[in-house]
């Protein structure tokens, strides 16, 4: 049996206080096997991304407890979650979030420069079929190329983990698809688990484990067992 | 080269306007500190240089005869360097420009060789021949301000005698930078001359053979100067001697002191001021640019950067700027101290330069900007990262104007919409508009405080010239005479009134305080000079205390009641205890008052005046100083008039003149914070202004939006840096006086309607460049762009 990347026991999380207190999750409990492709699936404050940022080192949990392998994330002080990500996990954005003072292979540097183990820049660049545009700025790049460069970003540090808060929510369905490749090749080549936010619900059938949200809890867990490529999804 | 310093670089290109404007402000604080400390360090060290390369003597003996073998005596006094013997006179030259015959003193050089102290660079023709009695040197200062050069001649009368005599040549000396007529406050250097002679020609001229009547001292080092002076009072005191004083009671150093000296109190009061409004604007916008780099910060720390990376970032952009802007500050400083020094080394008449600069106040100027804009960046970083990566990388969430409710209610009838949306921004977000408000309140402090110095100067003028002294003309005598004088003076045709005066030269002493100087003895009742207390009501004199004026109080550290020491240098040289009855407010000079029957009891001399104040018909004026000229017992004639303009160069040259070089700093300042401040708001709100253009308002109500929230801040600044402005004027004022002259700190209404105006002026100008921004910004990209 394979080993779990994540699980978390209880996960809760309150943003506010009293009457306008709002519960983004609400007890989550959840096992995610390493080496997967992730799907969470859910309408918009479902509680998806607030549980990406938890597992990801980027927010903290109110309550319960969210484990990496066998280390609790709800215990880590802010500079072990720091190094958690530094050094286990990539992260890519809807809005790419780019720097956008800094070329595409300089954005890349940023992250190789302080990561443990990481790949040449012009690599990861390659990987995510970016080779000739490495010395454009963010802004002389269309959002699929933008978020190619986010993506050779995420993966140039050898991340155990992938994160993509909808990676295609500002895409066309070519350039969408384009860099859904992108994710099921780093998957692959590396081995790293990918999790994917999305409520594109067509995109889970390339997933080899869809999870439904609804309210701030898990509804469903699928296990895929006919993982479609990229190009055979409806879009 | 790290990706993050590529970064920076980058930024800095981007934000270059406002890095600049930041830059600028610092520039100017830093600028202005290194500027005066490095004139006040060069004008200092070459008054030293000049000093001693002329080799001034360190100590001044007047005596009224002493025999020349005495010099030998002198120079056995331990401690004392070298002697120099001379006569020393008092002349009248008769000049063809003006009516009025010119006070001047004659010295002697010795004959055949160089004076071992006190020696005069030549700037003009050559050196007397001792063999002709009739060449004289003249003070190069006095001979242009009349027009005169080597080769004419003048008439002068010396020892009642009049003679003609040769200029050979013209010079400057070191103790005749300033020269004032005797009884005279204000350093005129067309109404007192100095003429040289050979040693042999004036004693000849003063009944001087074999004879000396001042003698210079220079100390050798290590030398007690206390003791020194009290030996040569003891050997001189048979011949008359009226006390030696040191160097720094010499007339002109004194002068030149308090213009150093006042100078100095600007570069030390003054700079500090502009550098903390400086450093405070350079903390805000610090503070609102990291504020605004939030989501970067939130995305490198979710890449794994730690807190210390992240703020060394940073802590170099910052820095970037606030040391760019000290290093432009110190060669702006140096490049207007070069400029200015040249200024003040004509007007203090020195012949050569030595510029130094203070290495201290580049210290102080660099590290107060870095201390400034580190505390900037890093409060701000502090509070960007107690948030979670995640929290960081989204926008703030919309200020929450809900509260608002109320009031929008109550003024939804009377607002349209946009009008809402700046009142409420402004009431909702007081802290981001109270550091607007305080920035642009520090600039209309500045300007409120620069422009009423500049009132407090005119207030000097007017109450000295007009409200104290009320003469036409003063009048000075050779020597204390009998009140008859002032008989045949109210005899003049065309006098209209004459009011006797004395002046008694004294050292005044508390304790250790000293002060050298003159006590004036004024009638009872009298109508033309004064002295008046702080609410320009008189004084009373009657009774056998003394008034001091304020700058002489505190000098000697005195209060009313207490007893003042007067020790008398003029005939019998009592040594007097008299109370202090009362402080008089008194802008120029340190004088001291006494009722002047009491003052010649306290010196047993009954009935004695040494000068008096006239009133004069303007018509008659030429007749009555042929008059004055021709009474034997005048020894000075002096014009009001001329004095107040003599007093306005003073004031409008010397140290006084920095005031306009700090108001156009203050200027600068102040349009700096007004254009940071609309800069700040534009930039913290493009992405809204877009928003509402692209719903269909016009540029128009989207700039109102925008500057209706610069102008009410402006307004809310205005009263609150009056205020600031007022009290600030009070460090400022205490910065411009000296013990020549006091700057009283005042609330002049004009000067604050016209600060007000400076300051609204740079909110027009800026609103303006910003609405030029806003007009230009093309919509979709506005709405693209981070915060």
């Amino acid at each position: 049996m394979k080993k779990n990347t994540f699980s978390t026991k209880g996960l809760t999380k309150v943003y506010g206080e009293g009457r306008s207190a709002v519960h983004a999750l609400r007890g989550v409990d959840l096992d995610i096997p390493e080496g997967e492709i992730v799907v969470l699936l859910g309408p918009s404050g479902s509680g998806k991304s607030t549980l990406l940022n938890i597992i990801g080192g980027l927010d903290r949990a109110t309550e319960g407890d969210a484990f990496f392998q066998d280390q609790n994330l709800s215990q880590m002080t802010d500079k072990e979650l720091t190094r958690y990500r530094r050094d286990h996990v990539g992260f890519v954005f809807q809005f790419y979030n780019l720097m956008p003072s800094l070329t595409a292979h300089e954005n890349v540097e940023l992250v190789t420069e302080i990561a443990r183990d990481p790949m040449d820049p012009d690599e990861a660049l390659a990987m995510v079929g970016l080779r000739e545009r490495v010395d454009h700025f963010p802004a002389q790049l269309s959002g699929g190329e933008q978020q190619r460069v986010a993506i050779a970003r995420a993966v140039a540090k050898n991340p155990t983990v992938l994160f993509c808060d909808e990676p295609t929510g500002a895409l066309d369905s070519t350039t969408g698809r384009a860099v859904l490749n992108v994710l099921k090749d780093v998957n692959e080549k590396l081995g790293a688990t990918v999790m994917i936010v999305t409520h594109a619900a067509s995109q889970a059938a390339m997933a080899d484990r869809v999870i439904h949200f609804a309210d701030g809890a898990i509804r469903e867990v699928v296990v895929n067992k006919n993982k479609l490529t990229p190009e055979e999804i409806d879009w | 080269m790290s990706p993050l310093d590529h970064k920076l670089l980058r930024d800095l290109w981007r934000m270059k306007g406002q890095a600049f404007a930041i830059g600028m402000v610092i520039a100017v604080g830093v600028g202005m500190l290194v500027m005066m400390t490095g004139l006040v360090t060069s004008l200092n060290e070459t008054r030293a240089a000049y000093y001693e390369r002329y080799r001034l003597a360190e100590v001044f003996a007047p005596v009224t005869r002493a025999p020349d073998r005495m010099a030998a005596r002198l120079a056995a006094i331990q401690g004392v360097g070298a002697v120099e013997p001379r006569v020393v006179g008092g002349a009248l030259i008769d000049l063809a420009d003006f009516d009025l015959p010119v006070q001047a003193q004659a010295v002697s050089l010795p004959d055949l060789r160089e004076p071992r102290l006190n020696d005069v660079f030549l700037t003009d023709g050559r050196m007397i021949d001792s063999d002709h009695s009739d060449e004289i040197l003249l003070l190069q200062a006095f001979a242009r301000a009349h027009d005169l050069r080597p080769g004419d001649r003048i008439s002068a009368t010396m020892n009642g005698a009049r003679r003609s005599f040769r200029i050979v040549g013209l010079a400057q000396a070191p103790e005749f930078l300033y020269t004032t007529a005797p009884g005279e406050l204000i350093p005129d250097d067309a109404r007192f001359g100095v003429i040289w002679m050979s040693r042999s020609a004036l004693a000849a001229a003063y009944d001087m053979d074999g004879a000396f009547n001042e003698a210079l001292l220079s100390l050798s080092r290590g030398a007690n100067e206390a003791a020194v002076l009290d030996a040569v009072d003891r050997i001189l005191d048979p011949y008359g001697g009226t006390g030696a004083y040191p160097l720094a009671d010499q007339p002109s150093n004194q002068l030149v002191s308090e213009e150093i000296g006042g100078l100095e109190a600007a570069a030390i009061g003054v700079p500090p001021i502009f550098l903390a409004v400086a450093a405070f604007l350079l903390y805000i916008v610090i503070n609102r640019m990291v504020q605004s780099e939030r989501e970067e910060i939130g995305l490198m720390k979710a890449f794994g950067y730690t807190n210390g990376e992240v703020g060394a970032h940073y802590f170099k952009l910052v820095l970037a700027i606030a040391i760019g802007g000290a290093l432009a500050g110190c060669l702006m400083g140096i490049a207007g101290g070069r400029a200015l020094i040249q200024v003040y080394v004509a007007y203090f008449k020195f012949p050569f330069l030595v510029f130094q600069l203070d290495p201290a106040s580049f210290v102080t100027g660099v590290s107060v900007s870095i201390l400034s804009a580190s505390a900037g960046g890093l409060l701000v970083l502090r509070s960007v990262f107690a948030l979670t990566p995640a929290a960081a990388m989204r926008a703030p969430a919309p200020a929450d104007y809900s509260r608002t409710g109320a009031m929008g209610r109550t003024l939804n009838q009377w607002l349209d919409q946009p009008s809402r949306m700046v009142l409420r921004r402004i009431t909702r977000q007081p802290g981001r508009m109270a550091g607007a408000m305080i920035g642009i309140a520090c600039g209309m402090a500045l300007s409120v405080s620069m422009i009423t110095i500049y009132a407090g100067f005119d207030r000097t003028i007017d109450l000295t010239f007009n409200v104290m002294d009320r003469s036409d003309v003063t009048v000075s005598f050779t020597h204390a005479a009998s009140e008859k004088t002032i008989f045949e003076l109210r005899r003049m045709e065309g006098v209209t009134l004459v009011e006797p005066l004395r002046h008694v030269p004294a050292v005044l002493r508390n304790g250790l305080d000293t002060h050298r100087g003159v006590v004036s003895g004024l009638a009872p009742g009298a109508r033309l000079g004064r002295a008046l207390d702080s609410d320009l009501a008189e004084i009373p004199l009657e009774g056998g205390g003394i008034v001091l004026s304020t700058a002489l109080a505190t000098k000697l550290n005195i209060r009313p009641g207490d007893i003042l020491t007067v020790e008398v240098r003029e005939g019998r040289q009592p040594v007097l205890q008299i109370p202090v009855t009362a402080v008089a407010e008194s802008l120029l000079g340190a004088p001291a008052y006494m009722d002047l029957a009491a003052l010649n009891r306290a010196l047993r001399e009954p009935n004695r005046v040494s000068g008096a104040y006239l009133t004069i018909d303007e018509a008659r004026a030429t007749e009555i100083y042929t008059a004055l000229q021709d009474m034997p017992t005048v020894a000075g004639v002096s014009l009001k008039s001329q004095a107040e303009i003599a007093f306005q160069t003073l004031m409008n040259t010397g140290a006084g003149a920095i005031r306009y070089v700090m108001g156009g700093i203050a200027f600068v300042i102040t349009f700096g914070i007004v254009y940071n401040a609309a800069r700040i708001a534009y930039a913290e709100r493009s992405r809204d202004l877009a928003s509402l253009r692209v719903i269909g308002f016009t540029k128009g109500e989207v700039a109102f939006v925008l500057l209706g929230e610069l102008a009410i801040v402006t307004l809310v600044a205005l009263p609150i840096g009056g205020v600031l402005g007022y009290y600030l004027s009070f460090g400022i004022a205490a910065g411009f006086s000296s013990e020549l002259y006091q700057i009283p700190a005042i609330f002049d209404p004009a000067s604050y309607g016209f600060a007000a105006m400076v300051v609204i002026g740079a909110a027009v100008a800026s609103g303006w460049l910003v609405k030029r921004d806003i007009d230009r910004a093309e919509l979709v990209s506005a709405l693209k762009t981070r915060e």
